[in-house]
């Protein structure tokens, strides 16, 4: 479990890397792809194998395919000898940097962060039932499952209007 | 089994270099990207805490859903805006979407 852990974190980490180094945009998406990858095997790890399979199948499924799409639409920018990174890039590698020590040493600090293992899943409890049963249940989480779908309509439109050019003039 | 600190610190990397591809690319997909990767650091800290903490309920997974719907609706009109800049201004370059400077 522990090596699977690290390999998939390397992957992670390593490609989440390339994403935000490398030159070429299309590169970088599929980049993100590799992560994206990585970090639905860590949710295969964490025993949620719902969200390991929405993660494949939304993010790398829809929003990947739909940078691309993005990147080639806006090809005229992404010639290779341009420098990918902006002048003040090492103040934000600091900056970077300085907000992993600072989450790393609030997390330090609280008493939890030396649980050593999870505890056993319940035995016979289907969860991809129980989540199912809770999105659509009065009682539980069925106003934000709503609240989403009216976000995800909001964004649909929006996202036509704002990217049709020819009905807004 | 594993440590709950090595899920966190590694949500706490990739978050990390997120923010570091937020403030340092220049292309603004490139930014969008970034935003992408804090928001996965996010939802495996979620899954993880629901894992090691209340794994009969299904609250961090409602969460770490509830995320996915607002990440895909933050993609749709973020690129629809880049595409939107890339007609009009013919670039998109962050450091060249001046307009709004006073």
């Amino acid at each position: 479990m522990k090596i699977l852990f690290l390999i998939f974190a390397a992957i992670t980490l390593g490609s989440a890397f390339m994403v935000v180094t490398t030159k070429k945009m299309v590169h970088a998406a599929f980049w993100l792809i590799a992560t994206l990858f990585g970090v639905a095997a860590l949710y295969a790890l964490l025993n949620a194998g719902f969200i390991a399979m929405v993660q494949i199948v939304v993010y790398v499924g829809a929003i990947a395919i739909l940078f691309i799409f993005a990147v080639m639409l806006t090809r005229k920018d992404l010639r290779d000898n341009a420098k990918p990174l902006n002048k003040n890039w090492t103040w934000a590698a600091i900056f970077a940097v300085l907000s992993f020590g600072g989450l790393f040493s609030l997390l330090r600090q609280w008493p939890g962060f030396s649980q050593a293992g999870a505890p056993e899943m319940a035995a016979g409890v289907d969860m991809v039932t129980e989540l199912g049963t809770a999105l659509v249940s009065p009682d539980a989480y069925i106003l934000p499952f709503e609240v989403a779908s009216v976000l995800l309509l909001a964004a649909l439109i929006g996202a036509v209007y704002v990217a049709n050019e020819a009905k807004n003039k | 089994m594993i440590p709950i600190s090595w899920y966190l610190i590694l949500a706490a990397a990739l978050f990390s270099i997120g923010l570091f591809g937020v403030l340092a690319r220049k292309n603004a997909v490139a930014i969008l990207l970034g935003v992408e990767l804090m928001l996965n650091a996010v939802n495996i800290n979620l899954v993880t805490f629901w894992r090691y903490n209340a794994p009969e309920t299904v609250t961090g997974q409602v969460f770490a859903i509830i995320v996915f719907a607002v990440a895909a609706a933050e993609v749709a009109v973020g690129l629809a805006l880049i595409i939107s800049i890339y007609r009009n201004r013919n670039t998109i370059v962050a450091d060249d979407l001046d307009m709004m400077k006073w």
